[in-house]
């Protein structure tokens, strides 16, 4: 890589003429003249709205975020009430925001790393049905899948009285999907601790097995010891703990139901409606990622005499995640946007609450701000994690 | 690598044949590829496996170590027949290793990676004396400097030594080669070639399709020529180049050497 003979010749051009002819003028001149419409038009924008504002007497800034919503909001990760202030109700709206984002890329990448999977088996109807999962998904507006989901639970499940009771204590109606929960006790929260111990033990325990097989090449069961300590340690500390089995089952009084957790219809919509709308296409990430490594690696390892198992994981996958990683990165980012469809069902999400509180309010510029603000928070937090990611597994190339 | 055959490949064949096919057939659909292959392979024997284009050598070679099923006739290698059965499977192809013409190196391991993956997985060895091995046999390729590289940094001649010092490090009784030198630059050919010699000199078994008939006249114990999935002529070089007995073994030699 020698770049001498080019910055000869930039040399030779370079006079103290100045003409439009001359590419570094040119680039100057158009330079100067787009950035000055720019600033004229961001200007105008500015002027024009600071004027509308006054005139409707409406005051810029964020001091509205202190005040008392009073609209309700049908379902909150935190406690609220009306009396709550704009902050509060928006804060609602962006956890929910994050738990169906959260929920829906775990459901989606399972759900469209098994169809991808499926769409390169041998078994042909399994294929068929995988390819045929995609095209429809993929074709459907996700609008439209919304409803669908939506109208499955309101219009086809039957009545709380007449609830669909398919498990003792699980209940499907038209208000959602009710299931027992434990009832409080301190071993729950014991539970929670024991299983971050598990998880630190099962990191440390790979490690120890790693450094195990460099000394003595003995390969010790890694993925079977991690699921015993990770569901283990919290099973332990439920049996130390007096293993209290006190569930909270919902029951009917009068016309709905009381105690157990609650899935909402809209919740339920939203969350199954884009998972698998978006499984749809990482199914097509994770097939042409599988795809996309020769199949002489196969080949090469199989002859080396690797099992087909360590062949997957020590040569196939690493491989296939690189070509994977980045198209993954990107259906994330669409499946969290795509969450502010819940705006059409009436879900309660970021974008459905500061809706309410531009209507209300007449704050739209602040109300926008703090939605753009917020996508793009989360957008490049997940952006951040899968670049940091695609580094560790990127290859070098000649 | 001098190793007695295995009491079983004596009892079962009778002779010291490390590889013994017998009245092998092959298909590819309706595509008869191989056609009665009877091949009996010495211990520390070196056999050249030519002919033209789509004849069946590839075929012919993997099957050797399953990478093809064959449907009709026995293969046995070093005592093992192979059948359906993968442990068997896994067992021959831990003695026989192969190159391709295409390397086929892992790109997300560096060269010394590659090397050690399948003693450590396969063999499990600690990783210090895998990685001793290693460093053995790359110096003995001579690419022991580039080590630490990926694959996507050197050269196809360089690649292609690295993929050979990787086979070689299961320590192999047999080693396969598919046209090892032929998807390499013109310059990169001796190199590769130089080292298939002296792997050849340390009395290694080995079998190689290849069209490099010099390599064939200085170290092949046997040519064997195939067309149409049918071993058509075996013999020992000298016999082979100078005095052909078919016709279709003439026409393939003048064709190759007019180039
Ligand atoms: N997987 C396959 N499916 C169908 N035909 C194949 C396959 N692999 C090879 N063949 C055919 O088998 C014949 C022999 O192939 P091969 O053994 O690769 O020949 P060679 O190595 O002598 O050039 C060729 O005609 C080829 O087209
Ligand atoms: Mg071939």
């Amino acid at each position: 890589m020698t770049s001498e003979s080019g910055g000869a010749g930039r040399g030779a051009h370079s006079g103290f003429t100045l003409s439009i002819n001359d590419p570094t003028v040119r680039a100057v001149v158009f330079q100067v003249l787009i950035i000055g419409a720019v600033v004229l038009l961001g200007w105008w924008l500015v002027h024009n709205t600071l004027d509308n504002l006054a005139r409707r007497s409406i005051a810029t800034g964020f001091g509205f975020l202190e005040r008392e919503a009073s609209f309700g909001i049908g379902e909150s990760m935190i406690d609220y009430h009306p009396r709550d202030s704009y902050g509060r109700a928006f804060l609602v709206g962006v956890l929910n925001t994050l738990k169906v984002s959260v929920i829906g890329i775990i459901v989606a990448t399972v759900i469209g790393t098994l169809v991808g999977i499926a769409r390169l088996s041998s078994n042909w109807l399994l294929a068929k049905l995988a390819s045929l999962y995609v095209e429809v998904v993929r074709n459907v507006p996700p609008l439209l899948q919304l409803f669908v989901w939506y109208a499955v639970i309101t219009e086809s499940m039957p009545s709380v009285r007449e609830a669909f009771n398919p498990l003792p204590g699980v209940f499907l109606s038209q208000r959602g999907i009710k299931i027992p929960v434990p009832e409080s006790d301190p071993v729950w929260n014991w539970m929670i601790v024991a299983l971050l111990v598990g998880v630190a033990a099962a990191i440390a325990m790979t490690r120890w097995a790693r450094a195990r097989q460099a000394r003595t090449g003995q390969p010790f069961p890694v993925g079977l010891a991690s699921l015993g300590l990770i569901f283990g340690m919290p099973l332990l500390t439920w049996l130390v703990g007096g293993a209290p089995t006190a569930m909270d089952v919902p029951r009917v009084q009068g016309f709905n139901f009381v105690g157990g957790a609650t899935m909402s219809p809209e919740f339920f919509a939203i969350l199954f409606g884009l998972s698998i709308y978006t499984a749809g296409f990482i199914a097509e990430v994770v097939r042409s990622g599988i795809v996309a490594v020769n199949w002489g690696q196969t080949e090469a390892a199989r002859s080396l005499g690797l099992s087909s198992g360590n062949t997957l994981r020590l040569v196939v996958l690493p491989q296939a995640l690189r070509v994977i990683v980045p198209p993954l990165t990107s259906q994330y980012l669409n499946l969290t946007k795509n969450s502010s469809l819940a705006l059409a069902i009436g879900y309660p999400d970021l974008v459905s609450i500061a809706n309410t509180t531009i209507n209300q309010t007449g704050q739209s510029i602040e109300g926008v701000a703090m939605i753009m603000g917020t996508y793009l928070t989360i957008s490049l937090g997940i952006s951040l994690f899968m670049n940091w990611y695609n580094k560790r597994i990127a290859l070098v190339e000649r | 690598m001098a190793t007695t055959t295995s009491a079983a490949a004596q009892r079962q064949t009778g002779t010291d044949a490390i590889i013994q096919c017998v009245g092998v057939h092959k298909w590819y659909g309706e595509f008869h590829v191989l056609k009665d292959i009877n091949l009996s392979v010495r211990k520390g024997e070196r056999i050249v496996v030519c002919g033209p284009s789509g004849s069946g050598k590839s075929t012919l070679i993997r099957c050797i170590n399953r990478l093809e099923e064959h449907q009709r006739g026995q293969i046995i290698v070093d005592g093992i027949e192979l059948t359906n059965n993968l442990k068997n499977i896994e067992l021959v192809r831990r003695e026989v290793g192969m190159v391709f013409q295409h390397f086929n190196l892992f790109p997300h391991l560096t060269v010394l990676e590659n090397c050690t993956l399948a003693p450590i997985w396969v063999r499990r060895q600690p990783k210090a004396e895998a990685e001793a091995t290693a460093m053995k046999y790359l110096e003995r390729v001579q690419i022991a400097s580039q080590a630490n590289k990926f694959p996507g940094q050197l050269s196809g001649g360089q690649q292609q030594r690295v993929a050979i010092a990787r086979s070689l490090c299961m320590s192999p009784k047999i080693m396969l080669f598919d046209e090892p030198t032929s998807a390499l630059d013109p310059e990169m050919v001796k190199e590769v070639l130089d080292v298939m010699i002296g792997l050849a000199e340390t009395g290694m078994t080995m079998l190689c399709v290849t069209h490099e008939m010099g390599f064939a006249k200085s170290v092949a114990d046997r040519v064997i020529f195939m067309d149409r999935g049918e071993i058509v002529e075996q013999n020992t070089p000298d016999e082979f180049f100078t005095n052909p007995r078919s016709e279709r073994t003439r026409l393939f030699l003048s064709q190759i050497l007019s180039h």
